[in-house]
């Protein structure tokens, strides 16, 4: 079965969300996760509507991450991706189903701590000062070098982990601190 | 012998493979010192400890760094391959690795051809790994937290950030996550699910709950569900059976927690500390 053919069986078996049954969506496979973090925030930041997805199992290599994006803007995104020297290895138009990334947080309250589970993740801190006082779950090598990069540090002064992890953990505790930020903003 | 093959976070850290020692608070392979922190690190640190008290030998490690890019997990897979022959491991615990597909399978075949057959035990990145291709019944334990528990049960996701939502909200339902994980055959022979109720389970149901002492604040501390896999990696090296080994483990390491007042701000090393106190009261109670 071709990556085509899968992609369209899951979409006419499953009813995925219309978003990706477009036609007008191609997915990037980059060499390894740490280009595929790079390159979301890259075209983030010059205004893409990109998004980070899990790949159909037939290209699924362990920790893995597409970027979603508009086919229209191919070339542009291409040339813009060159310039900061990294080319994804294919390109594929999407007619079915990505895997959704976890979106589901869940909050517990110590009391004068907060932690924040995103999927496997957890990122726990004291609400008073922000700062992170631990980290915990996760299963790829990035995470004990996240926690031991981030804890003991206030949110503002801790490295993001989009900006020093490379993997799918290292991903979803982003979403938590993100959520963490968000939590103490309020 | 237990092996324990994992990952050290720091990048240059070499390939490296040895008796793990425990030297005041620090894990000791030959000349090189580690750091107790969360991950593989943690895992052997309360091995050894647990070790140390039962007059058991000191746990093999085979470690490497690897801050997340993957080269250093890559080398240990090779590794793994090219050593498992020549040892005569009984227990192998597979940490803290990069997921790669088709070095697990490698691995596997490697496996499959020694006599007798190890022990096979794999937590975190190893066990998403194992179930992502389809063969975690290759294995006698899984140690997943209530979050990789849910990623097990999801037949569809190839890595916890993929987790369903719907699926996610059953957490508070961990016995239909269990059931849900052995229907689509994405369980080790037994799982011991860390939270905050442990539990042991296989094919045939659960097993055994504990749900005391209650510390709640466990589960944000990082490096409790690898004190719990180094713990039970140990007793079953020791040959308690896989029920015992797993209520010991699962008593000791809230025992340990108690005994550190952990709160959510507690490092892990402060838990480890307290594992020969807890262990020793728990082996008095169990029979």
């Amino acid at each position: 079965m071709s990556i085509f053919d899968f992609i369209k069986g899951k979409s006419q078996r499953q009813g995925t969300p219309a978003e990706h049954r477009r036609t007008d969506r191609g997915f990037m496979v980059f060499d390894n996760t740490t280009e595929v973090i790079f390159a979301e925030k890259l075209l983030k930041k010059n205004g893409w509507a990109v998004r980070v997805m899990g790949p159909p199992p037939e290209i699924r290599q362990g920790c893995d991450l597409v970027i979603l994006f508009p086919l229209i803007d191919e070339l542009h995104i291409l040339r813009t991706l060159k310039g900061e020297r990294i080319s994804p290895l294919k390109i594929v138009p999407v007619t079915g189903l990505l895997l959704e990334p976890v979106a589901i947080f869940q909050i517990k309250d110590y009391g004068r701590y907060l932690m924040v589970r995103a999927a496997n993740m957890k990122l726990t801190v004291e609400k008073e000062t922000k700062v992170i006082v631990n980290i915990s779950g996760g299963g790829c090598p990035d995470i004990p070098f996240l926690a031991a990069s981030m804890v003991g540090k206030t949110l503002a002064e801790a490295p993001a982990p989009h900006d020093i992890g490379h993997t799918l953990c290292g991903y979803a505790l982003q979403l938590a601190y993100e959520e963490v930020q968000r939590q103490c903003s309020v | 012998m237990l092996c324990v093959a994992g990952t050290v976070p720091a990048e240059d850290f070499p390939l490296r493979e040895g008796l793990v020692e425990l030297d005041n608070e620090d894990l000791r392979m030959g000349t090189t010192a580690i750091p107790v922190n969360r991950g593989t690190p943690a895992l052997l640190a309360a091995a050894a400890m647990v070790a140390r008290v039962l007059g058991k030998p000191a746990p093999y490690a085979c470690l490497v760094g690897d801050t997340g890019i993957g080269s250093g997990s890559h080398l240990l897979y090779e590794k793994m391959i090219e050593i498992l022959p020549r040892n005569q491991f009984q227990t192998i615990t597979f940490h803290y690795l990069q997921p790669m597909v088709d070095l697990h399978g490698k691995i596997q075949i490697t496996i499959a051809e020694l006599a007798p057959r190890p022990i096979l035990i794999a937590d975190a990145g190893f066990m998403y790994v194992a179930k992502m291709c389809g063969a975690a019944s290759l294995y006698d334990l899984f140690t997943p937290d209530v979050g990789e528990l849910a990623f097990l049960a999801d037949e569809q996701a190839p890595h916890p950030f993929y987790t369903r939502g719907f699926i996610l909200h059953e957490n508070n339902r961990i016995p239909d996550l269990i059931n849900r994980a052995y229907e689509n055959d994405n369980a080790a022979k037994y799982l011991l699910v860390k939270g905050n109720k442990d539990y042991l389970a296989n094919a045939q149901g659960i097993l055994e709950t504990i749900d005391s002492p209650k510390e709640e604040a466990m589960e944000a501390v990082g490096g409790t569900g690898d004190t719990l896999t180094g713990m039970v990696s140990v007793l079953i090296d020791a040959g308690m059976p896989m029920r015992t080994a797993a209520l010991v483990a699962m008593k000791t390491n809230r025992l340990a927690g108690q005994f550190a007042q952990t709160t959510p701000a507690t490092q892990i090393i402060e838990i480890i500390r307290q594992i020969p106190r807890a262990l020793t009261e728990t082996m008095k109670k169990t029979p």
